[in-house]
Protein backbone atom coordinates (compact mmCIF):
# COMPACT_ATOMS: atom_id res chain seq x y z
CA UNK A 1 0.00 0.00 0.00
CA UNK A 2 3.11 2.34 0.95
CA UNK A 3 4.66 1.47 -2.25
CA UNK A 4 1.18 2.33 -3.61
CA UNK A 5 0.99 5.61 -2.53
CA UNK A 6 4.11 6.10 -3.36
CA UNK A 7 3.82 5.45 -7.36
CA UNK A 8 0.41 7.12 -7.16
CA UNK A 9 2.01 10.51 -6.02
CA UNK A 10 4.93 10.06 -8.57
CA UNK A 11 2.05 9.71 -10.82
CA UNK A 12 -0.08 12.86 -9.75
CA UNK A 13 3.88 14.73 -9.63
CA UNK A 14 4.99 14.07 -13.14
CA UNK A 15 1.45 15.40 -13.87
CA UNK A 16 1.55 18.30 -12.30
CA UNK A 17 5.06 19.39 -11.75
CA UNK A 18 6.98 18.14 -14.58
CA UNK A 19 5.78 20.36 -17.26
CA UNK A 20 7.60 23.37 -15.77
CA UNK A 21 10.55 21.71 -15.66
CA UNK A 22 11.94 24.24 -18.72
CA UNK A 23 10.21 27.77 -17.12
CA UNK A 24 12.29 26.30 -13.54
CA UNK A 25 15.42 26.03 -15.91
CA UNK A 26 14.58 29.04 -17.23
CA UNK A 27 14.66 30.73 -14.22
CA UNK A 28 17.63 29.25 -12.30
CA UNK A 29 19.74 29.80 -15.30
CA UNK A 30 19.16 33.63 -15.64
CA UNK A 31 19.39 33.64 -11.81
CA UNK A 32 22.75 32.62 -10.80
CA UNK A 33 23.76 33.01 -14.73
CA UNK A 34 25.46 29.37 -15.47
CA UNK A 35 24.19 25.95 -17.16
CA UNK A 36 25.60 23.35 -15.22
CA UNK A 37 24.89 25.45 -11.74
CA UNK A 38 21.44 25.63 -13.12
CA UNK A 39 20.88 21.96 -13.82
CA UNK A 40 22.26 20.98 -10.27
CA UNK A 41 19.78 23.21 -8.90
CA UNK A 42 17.14 22.52 -10.49
CA UNK A 43 17.28 18.70 -9.82
CA UNK A 44 17.74 19.74 -6.13
CA UNK A 45 14.67 21.52 -6.51
CA UNK A 46 12.70 19.20 -8.13
CA UNK A 47 13.46 16.59 -5.51
CA UNK A 48 12.55 18.89 -3.04
CA UNK A 49 9.35 19.41 -4.27
CA UNK A 50 8.72 15.98 -4.85
CA UNK A 51 9.25 15.58 -1.18
CA UNK A 52 6.83 18.57 -0.01
CA UNK A 53 4.34 17.22 -2.68
CA UNK A 54 1.94 16.41 -0.04
CA UNK A 55 1.76 19.77 0.92
CA UNK A 56 0.72 21.29 -1.85
CA UNK A 57 -2.55 22.37 -2.19
CA UNK A 58 -3.48 22.43 -6.43
CA UNK A 59 -3.49 26.11 -7.37
CA UNK A 60 -1.02 27.53 -9.68
CA UNK A 61 1.41 24.39 -9.86
CA UNK A 62 3.75 26.74 -11.96
CA UNK A 63 4.41 28.86 -9.52
CA UNK A 64 4.35 26.63 -6.68
CA UNK A 65 7.72 25.44 -8.86
CA UNK A 66 9.01 28.32 -9.09
CA UNK A 67 9.11 29.42 -5.75
CA UNK A 68 10.76 26.45 -4.71
CA UNK A 69 13.19 26.61 -7.69
CA UNK A 70 13.81 30.34 -6.92
CA UNK A 71 14.73 29.80 -3.18
CA UNK A 72 16.82 26.58 -4.12
CA UNK A 73 18.89 29.24 -6.41
CA UNK A 74 19.27 31.67 -3.89
CA UNK A 75 20.56 29.34 -1.20
CA UNK A 76 23.01 28.64 -3.94
CA UNK A 77 23.90 32.07 -4.54
CA UNK A 78 23.81 33.38 -0.92
CA UNK A 79 26.16 30.53 -0.41
CA UNK A 80 28.68 30.23 -3.66
CA UNK A 81 28.78 33.71 -4.95
CA UNK A 82 27.23 36.17 -1.94
CA UNK A 83 28.49 39.10 -4.28
CA UNK A 84 26.03 38.34 -6.96
CA UNK A 85 23.22 39.28 -4.06
CA UNK A 86 24.25 42.56 -3.29
CA UNK A 87 25.16 44.06 -6.67
CA UNK A 88 23.30 47.40 -7.21
CA UNK A 89 23.53 50.49 -8.97
CA UNK A 90 23.10 54.19 -9.92
CA UNK A 91 19.07 54.61 -10.42
CA UNK A 92 19.36 57.88 -11.67
CA UNK A 93 17.60 58.46 -14.71
CA UNK A 94 17.37 60.46 -17.43
CA UNK A 95 14.03 60.85 -19.41
CA UNK A 96 15.05 63.89 -21.77
CA UNK A 97 17.56 63.03 -23.62
CA UNK A 98 16.13 61.97 -26.96
CA UNK A 99 16.57 64.82 -29.51
CA UNK A 100 13.99 63.65 -31.38
CA UNK A 101 11.05 61.79 -30.20
CA UNK A 102 10.75 58.69 -31.08
CA UNK A 103 14.70 58.30 -31.67
CA UNK A 104 15.16 55.88 -28.14
CA UNK A 105 12.45 53.84 -28.83
CA UNK A 106 14.00 52.82 -32.21
CA UNK A 107 17.53 52.50 -30.44
CA UNK A 108 15.39 49.83 -28.07
CA UNK A 109 13.62 48.15 -30.68
CA UNK A 110 16.94 47.72 -32.74
CA UNK A 111 18.95 46.00 -29.85
CA UNK A 112 20.18 43.03 -31.61
CA UNK A 113 20.27 39.76 -29.65
CA UNK A 114 23.82 40.11 -27.93
CA UNK A 115 23.36 43.40 -26.39
CA UNK A 116 19.78 42.35 -25.08
CA UNK A 117 21.03 39.16 -23.56
CA UNK A 118 24.01 40.89 -22.06
CA UNK A 119 22.09 43.70 -20.25
CA UNK A 120 19.77 41.88 -18.82
CA UNK A 121 22.45 39.39 -17.36
CA UNK A 122 23.91 42.04 -16.28
CA UNK A 123 21.04 43.29 -14.06
CA UNK A 124 21.03 43.27 -10.16
CA UNK A 125 19.62 39.40 -9.54
CA UNK A 126 16.39 41.04 -7.98
CA UNK A 127 16.03 43.16 -11.04
CA UNK A 128 16.90 40.25 -13.51
CA UNK A 129 14.52 37.91 -11.74
CA UNK A 130 11.15 40.20 -12.14
CA UNK A 131 12.13 40.59 -15.68
CA UNK A 132 12.49 36.87 -16.20
CA UNK A 133 9.02 35.98 -14.64
CA UNK A 134 7.57 39.18 -16.76
CA UNK A 135 9.33 39.06 -19.80
CA UNK A 136 10.08 35.91 -20.30
CA UNK A 137 7.67 33.53 -18.66
CA UNK A 138 4.93 35.96 -18.75
CA UNK A 139 3.90 35.66 -15.73
CA UNK A 140 1.00 38.03 -13.91
CA UNK A 141 2.05 40.26 -11.16
CA UNK A 142 0.03 38.36 -8.90
CA UNK A 143 1.77 35.13 -9.72
CA UNK A 144 5.25 37.17 -9.01
CA UNK A 145 4.77 37.62 -6.36
CA UNK A 146 3.37 34.33 -5.17
CA UNK A 147 6.88 33.10 -6.70
CA UNK A 148 9.22 35.66 -4.90
CA UNK A 149 6.73 35.90 -1.51
CA UNK A 150 6.56 39.19 -1.63
CA UNK A 151 3.50 41.86 -2.05
CA UNK A 152 2.37 42.61 -5.71
CA UNK A 153 3.71 46.23 -4.81
CA UNK A 154 6.85 45.13 -4.30
CA UNK A 155 6.67 43.13 -7.74
CA UNK A 156 5.78 46.55 -9.30
CA UNK A 157 8.00 48.88 -8.36
CA UNK A 158 10.88 45.98 -8.51
CA UNK A 159 9.34 45.85 -12.61
CA UNK A 160 9.71 49.27 -12.94
CA UNK A 161 12.89 49.55 -11.44
CA UNK A 162 14.29 46.75 -13.55
CA UNK A 163 12.91 48.27 -16.97
CA UNK A 164 14.39 51.44 -16.45
CA UNK A 165 17.99 49.83 -15.59
CA UNK A 166 17.40 47.61 -18.68
CA UNK A 167 16.55 50.80 -20.42
CA UNK A 168 19.33 52.60 -19.58
CA UNK A 169 21.78 49.64 -20.09
CA UNK A 170 20.44 49.29 -23.64
CA UNK A 171 20.83 52.83 -24.78
CA UNK A 172 24.82 52.86 -23.09
CA UNK A 173 25.59 50.29 -25.58
CA UNK A 174 25.22 52.95 -28.33
CA UNK A 175 27.93 55.04 -26.79
CA UNK A 176 28.29 56.75 -30.69
CA UNK A 177 24.73 57.94 -30.52
CA UNK A 178 24.66 58.66 -26.64
CA UNK A 179 27.97 58.95 -24.78
CA UNK A 180 27.56 62.85 -25.13
CA UNK A 181 24.14 63.19 -23.07
CA UNK A 182 24.07 60.33 -21.12
CA UNK A 183 26.08 59.47 -18.08
CA UNK A 184 27.81 56.03 -16.60
CA UNK A 185 25.93 53.79 -14.98
CA UNK A 186 28.10 53.44 -11.93
CA UNK A 187 28.09 51.84 -8.89
CA UNK A 188 28.48 54.88 -6.71
CA UNK A 189 26.08 56.63 -4.65
CA UNK A 190 24.25 59.07 -7.00
CA UNK A 191 25.76 62.70 -6.73
CA UNK A 192 22.62 65.57 -7.09
CA UNK A 193 24.93 67.82 -7.72
CA UNK A 194 26.67 66.44 -11.43
CA UNK A 195 23.50 64.55 -11.94
CA UNK A 196 21.91 67.90 -12.20
CA UNK A 197 24.82 69.92 -14.47
CA UNK A 198 24.23 66.66 -16.31
CA UNK A 199 28.36 66.20 -16.12
CA UNK A 200 29.39 62.95 -17.11
CA UNK A 201 30.95 60.91 -14.01
CA UNK B 1 7.87 66.68 -16.94
CA UNK B 2 6.14 63.35 -15.60
CA UNK B 3 2.97 62.59 -15.72
CA UNK B 4 1.43 61.11 -12.62
CA UNK B 5 -0.21 58.24 -14.60
CA UNK B 6 2.92 57.04 -16.22
CA UNK B 7 4.15 55.83 -12.84
CA UNK B 8 1.26 53.38 -11.61
CA UNK B 9 -0.75 53.25 -14.66
CA UNK B 10 1.13 52.86 -17.39
CA UNK B 11 3.04 49.77 -16.89
CA UNK B 12 -0.18 47.96 -15.08
CA UNK B 13 -1.80 49.23 -18.46
CA UNK B 14 1.31 47.64 -20.92
CA UNK B 15 1.61 44.33 -18.47
CA UNK B 16 -2.64 43.98 -18.94
CA UNK B 17 -3.11 44.42 -15.25
CA UNK B 18 -6.15 47.12 -15.43
CA UNK B 19 -9.51 46.19 -15.38
CA UNK B 20 -11.69 46.87 -18.25
CA UNK B 21 -12.93 50.53 -17.29
CA UNK B 22 -9.41 51.77 -15.99
CA UNK B 23 -8.30 50.15 -19.51
CA UNK B 24 -10.60 52.27 -21.46
CA UNK B 25 -9.87 55.26 -19.16
CA UNK B 26 -6.31 54.73 -20.20
CA UNK B 27 -6.27 54.39 -23.36
CA UNK B 28 -8.23 58.20 -23.28
CA UNK B 29 -5.37 59.50 -21.32
CA UNK B 30 -2.90 58.22 -23.92
CA UNK B 31 -4.52 60.05 -27.12
CA UNK B 32 -4.13 63.60 -24.73
CA UNK B 33 -0.57 62.02 -23.32
CA UNK B 34 2.24 62.55 -25.67
CA UNK B 35 4.50 61.33 -22.51
CA UNK B 36 3.20 58.49 -21.29
CA UNK B 37 2.44 57.30 -25.89
CA UNK B 38 5.98 57.76 -25.69
CA UNK B 39 7.40 56.01 -23.12
CA UNK B 40 4.79 53.24 -23.89
CA UNK B 41 6.16 52.78 -27.14
CA UNK B 42 9.81 53.01 -25.44
CA UNK B 43 8.12 49.70 -23.13
CA UNK B 44 6.96 47.68 -26.26
CA UNK B 45 10.28 48.42 -28.33
CA UNK B 46 12.06 46.77 -25.22
CA UNK B 47 9.64 44.02 -25.30
CA UNK B 48 9.90 43.58 -28.60
CA UNK B 49 13.77 43.32 -28.21
CA UNK B 50 13.33 40.65 -25.36
CA UNK B 51 11.17 38.71 -27.12
CA UNK B 52 13.06 38.47 -30.46
CA UNK B 53 16.15 37.55 -28.42
CA UNK B 54 14.96 34.20 -27.75
CA UNK B 55 16.18 34.34 -24.01
CA UNK B 56 14.38 31.64 -22.53
CA UNK B 57 16.73 29.31 -21.69
CA UNK B 58 14.39 25.48 -22.49
CA UNK B 59 15.85 22.62 -19.93
CA UNK B 60 18.10 20.31 -21.95
CA UNK B 61 17.03 16.98 -22.26
CA UNK B 62 19.52 15.41 -20.10
CA UNK B 63 18.24 16.88 -17.36
CA UNK B 64 14.43 15.92 -17.91
CA UNK B 65 15.61 12.50 -17.55
CA UNK B 66 18.20 12.54 -15.02
CA UNK B 67 15.20 14.00 -12.87
CA UNK B 68 12.99 11.21 -14.43
CA UNK B 69 15.12 8.58 -13.17
CA UNK B 70 15.72 9.99 -9.45
CA UNK B 71 12.02 10.35 -8.84
CA UNK B 72 10.72 6.29 -8.56
CA UNK B 73 14.24 6.19 -5.94
CA UNK B 74 12.97 8.71 -4.15
CA UNK B 75 9.32 7.41 -3.74
CA UNK B 76 10.55 4.10 -2.38
CA UNK B 77 12.99 4.86 0.52
CA UNK B 78 10.58 8.20 1.58
CA UNK B 79 7.07 7.72 0.97
CA UNK B 80 5.42 10.78 1.32
CA UNK B 81 4.15 9.95 4.82
CA UNK B 82 0.90 8.69 3.83
CA UNK B 83 0.45 7.12 7.08
CA UNK B 84 -0.08 3.77 6.96
CA UNK B 85 -0.71 3.65 10.82
CA UNK B 86 -3.16 6.15 10.33
CA UNK B 87 -5.66 4.29 8.12
CA UNK B 88 -4.97 1.29 10.59
CA UNK B 89 -6.27 4.00 13.39
CA UNK B 90 -9.59 5.19 11.47
CA UNK B 91 -10.10 1.10 10.45
CA UNK B 92 -9.76 0.49 13.77
CA UNK B 93 -12.08 3.34 15.05
CA UNK B 94 -14.30 2.32 12.24
CA UNK B 95 -14.20 -1.03 13.22
CA UNK B 96 -14.99 -0.26 17.33
CA UNK B 97 -18.09 1.77 16.15
CA UNK B 98 -19.60 -1.07 14.02
CA UNK B 99 -18.98 -3.53 17.18
CA UNK B 100 -20.68 -1.53 19.10
CA UNK B 101 -23.48 -0.76 17.11
CA UNK B 102 -23.94 -4.19 15.91
CA UNK B 103 -23.99 -5.34 20.20
CA UNK B 104 -26.00 -2.15 20.81
CA UNK B 105 -28.86 -2.23 18.03
CA UNK B 106 -28.39 -5.72 17.13
CA UNK B 107 -30.37 -5.30 13.82
CA UNK B 108 -28.89 -3.13 11.21
CA UNK B 109 -30.49 -4.19 7.57
CA UNK B 110 -27.44 -2.74 5.71
CA UNK B 111 -24.67 -4.89 7.76
CA UNK B 112 -23.94 -7.07 4.78
CA UNK B 113 -21.12 -9.01 4.11
CA UNK B 114 -17.33 -8.68 5.38
CA UNK B 115 -16.34 -7.65 1.87
CA UNK B 116 -18.47 -4.50 1.45
CA UNK B 117 -17.87 -3.50 5.49
CA UNK B 118 -14.25 -2.90 4.54
CA UNK B 119 -14.84 -1.17 1.66
CA UNK B 120 -17.19 1.05 3.75
CA UNK B 121 -14.57 1.79 5.81
CA UNK B 122 -11.89 2.42 3.68
CA UNK B 123 -14.07 4.22 2.14
CA UNK B 124 -14.40 6.70 4.86
CA UNK B 125 -10.62 6.30 5.57
CA UNK B 126 -9.98 7.81 2.12
CA UNK B 127 -12.92 10.19 2.26
CA UNK B 128 -11.72 11.95 5.87
CA UNK B 129 -7.72 11.85 4.53
CA UNK B 130 -8.74 13.07 1.19
CA UNK B 131 -10.58 16.41 3.66
CA UNK B 132 -6.98 16.11 5.32
CA UNK B 133 -4.67 19.34 3.57
CA UNK B 134 -2.97 18.66 0.27
CA UNK B 135 -4.83 15.00 -0.30
CA UNK B 136 -8.10 16.33 -1.98
CA UNK B 137 -6.95 16.18 -6.11
CA UNK B 138 -4.53 15.81 -8.32
CA UNK B 139 -6.40 17.55 -10.63
CA UNK B 140 -8.32 20.57 -9.79
CA UNK B 141 -10.91 21.54 -12.13
CA UNK B 142 -14.54 21.98 -12.89
CA UNK B 143 -14.25 20.93 -16.41
CA UNK B 144 -15.81 17.49 -16.41
CA UNK B 145 -13.38 17.42 -20.07
CA UNK B 146 -10.30 18.39 -18.14
CA UNK B 147 -10.87 15.71 -14.95
CA UNK B 148 -11.98 13.00 -17.28
CA UNK B 149 -8.80 12.61 -19.63
CA UNK B 150 -6.95 12.66 -16.54
CA UNK B 151 -7.55 9.41 -16.27
CA UNK B 152 -6.33 8.47 -19.42
CA UNK B 153 -3.72 6.12 -18.33
CA UNK B 154 -3.89 5.81 -14.82
CA UNK B 155 -6.42 3.16 -14.45
CA UNK B 156 -8.04 0.14 -16.43
CA UNK B 157 -11.42 1.80 -17.14
CA UNK B 158 -12.49 5.11 -18.08
CA UNK B 159 -14.83 6.48 -15.19
CA UNK B 160 -18.06 8.72 -16.50
CA UNK B 161 -17.26 12.51 -15.43
CA UNK B 162 -19.99 14.93 -14.90
CA UNK B 163 -20.51 18.20 -14.04
CA UNK B 164 -23.42 18.58 -11.97
CA UNK B 165 -22.89 22.60 -11.17
CA UNK B 166 -26.17 23.65 -12.29
CA UNK B 167 -27.87 21.06 -10.05
CA UNK B 168 -25.57 22.50 -7.09
CA UNK B 169 -23.24 19.35 -6.89
CA UNK B 170 -20.16 21.55 -9.02
CA UNK B 171 -17.44 19.41 -9.57
CA UNK B 172 -14.42 20.54 -8.22
CA UNK B 173 -11.25 17.72 -9.01
CA UNK B 174 -10.30 14.22 -8.91
CA UNK B 175 -7.55 12.25 -7.95
CA UNK B 176 -6.39 8.60 -8.06
CA UNK B 177 -7.34 6.45 -4.64
CA UNK B 178 -7.01 2.76 -3.48
CA UNK B 179 -10.17 0.90 -2.38
CA UNK B 180 -10.53 -2.92 -2.06
CA UNK B 181 -7.03 -3.60 -3.62
CA UNK B 182 -7.44 -1.41 -6.33
CA UNK B 183 -7.09 1.39 -8.21
CA UNK B 184 -10.37 3.94 -8.01
CA UNK B 185 -11.22 6.76 -9.60
CA UNK B 186 -12.34 9.57 -6.82
CA UNK B 187 -14.52 12.31 -8.18
CA UNK B 188 -14.57 15.10 -6.07
CA UNK B 189 -17.75 17.65 -5.76
CA UNK B 190 -19.44 20.48 -3.79
CA UNK B 191 -22.54 21.23 -1.86
CA UNK B 192 -22.09 24.70 -0.16
CA UNK B 193 -19.43 23.81 2.33
CA UNK B 194 -19.66 19.77 2.16
CA UNK B 195 -17.35 18.13 0.26
CA UNK B 196 -18.57 14.71 -1.44
CA UNK B 197 -16.08 12.04 -2.80
CA UNK B 198 -17.33 10.08 -5.18
CA UNK B 199 -15.72 6.67 -5.90
CA UNK B 200 -15.36 4.95 -9.01
CA UNK B 201 -14.76 1.42 -10.13
CA UNK B 202 -16.11 -1.20 -12.39
CA UNK B 203 -18.82 -3.18 -11.26
CA UNK B 204 -17.27 -6.28 -12.01
CA UNK B 205 -15.02 -5.74 -9.01
CA UNK B 206 -17.71 -4.98 -6.32
CA UNK B 207 -18.88 -6.80 -2.79
CA UNK B 208 -21.13 -9.28 -3.56
CA UNK B 209 -23.34 -7.56 -0.66
CA UNK B 210 -24.20 -4.27 -1.38
CA UNK B 211 -26.40 -2.13 0.63
CA UNK B 212 -27.56 1.29 -0.95
CA UNK B 213 -26.40 3.56 2.53
CA UNK B 214 -24.43 3.34 5.42
CA UNK B 215 -23.25 5.65 8.31
CA UNK B 216 -19.90 5.08 9.70
CA UNK B 217 -18.66 8.04 12.14
CA UNK B 218 -21.30 10.43 10.64
CA UNK B 219 -20.02 10.23 6.96
CA UNK B 220 -22.94 9.21 4.60
CA UNK B 221 -22.18 6.48 2.12
CA UNK B 222 -24.49 5.80 -0.68
CA UNK B 223 -23.67 3.18 -3.09
CA UNK B 224 -24.99 2.12 -6.26
CA UNK B 225 -24.55 1.06 -9.87
CA UNK B 226 -25.16 1.88 -13.28
CA UNK B 227 -23.94 1.35 -16.28
CA UNK B 228 -21.54 -1.41 -15.14
CA UNK B 229 -19.84 0.62 -12.79
CA UNK B 230 -19.73 0.65 -9.29
CA UNK B 231 -20.36 4.03 -7.21
CA UNK B 232 -20.10 4.90 -3.45
CA UNK B 233 -20.70 8.64 -2.73
CA UNK B 234 -19.19 10.08 0.80
CA UNK B 235 -20.09 13.10 2.35
CA UNK B 236 -21.09 14.21 5.70
CA UNK B 237 -24.06 15.70 3.62
CA UNK B 238 -27.42 14.59 4.81
CA UNK B 239 -28.55 11.68 3.16
CA UNK B 240 -31.53 13.16 1.64
CA UNK B 241 -29.62 15.35 -0.34
CA UNK B 242 -26.52 12.84 -1.07
CA UNK B 243 -29.16 10.52 -2.46
CA UNK B 244 -30.51 13.10 -4.91
CA UNK B 245 -26.80 14.13 -5.82
CA UNK B 246 -26.34 9.82 -6.71
CA UNK B 247 -29.73 10.16 -8.52
CA UNK B 248 -28.10 12.93 -10.66
CA UNK B 249 -25.50 11.11 -11.25
CA UNK B 250 -27.16 8.03 -12.40
CA UNK B 251 -28.53 9.81 -15.18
Amino acid sequence: MEEKRGSVQAGAFEQVVLPHLDAAYNLSRWLVRNTHDAEDIVQEAYLRAFKFFGGYQGGDSRAWVLKIVRNTSYTFLEKNRPADLSEEFDEKVHTDTAEQPGAEAALLQSADTRMVRDALAELPVNFREVIVLRELEGMSYKEIAEVMGKPIGTVMSGLARGRIQLRERLLQMRPEVHGKIRTKVSNEPPNEAEEQRGLPK
Amino acid sequence: MACQNSELLLPAYFDGELDLVRNIEFEEHLKSCPLCAQQLTELQSMRSSLRSANLYERAPESLRSRIRAALPAVARPQPIPMPRRRTFEWLAVAAAILIAVILGAKVLPNIGGDKQNLIAEEIVASHIRSLQPGHLYDVESTDQHTVKPWFDGKLDFAPPVVNLADQGFPLIGGRLDYVGHRDVAALVYQRQKHLINVFVWPEDSKPAKTPEVQTIQGYNLVFWSHNSMYFCAASDLNLAELRQFAQLLER
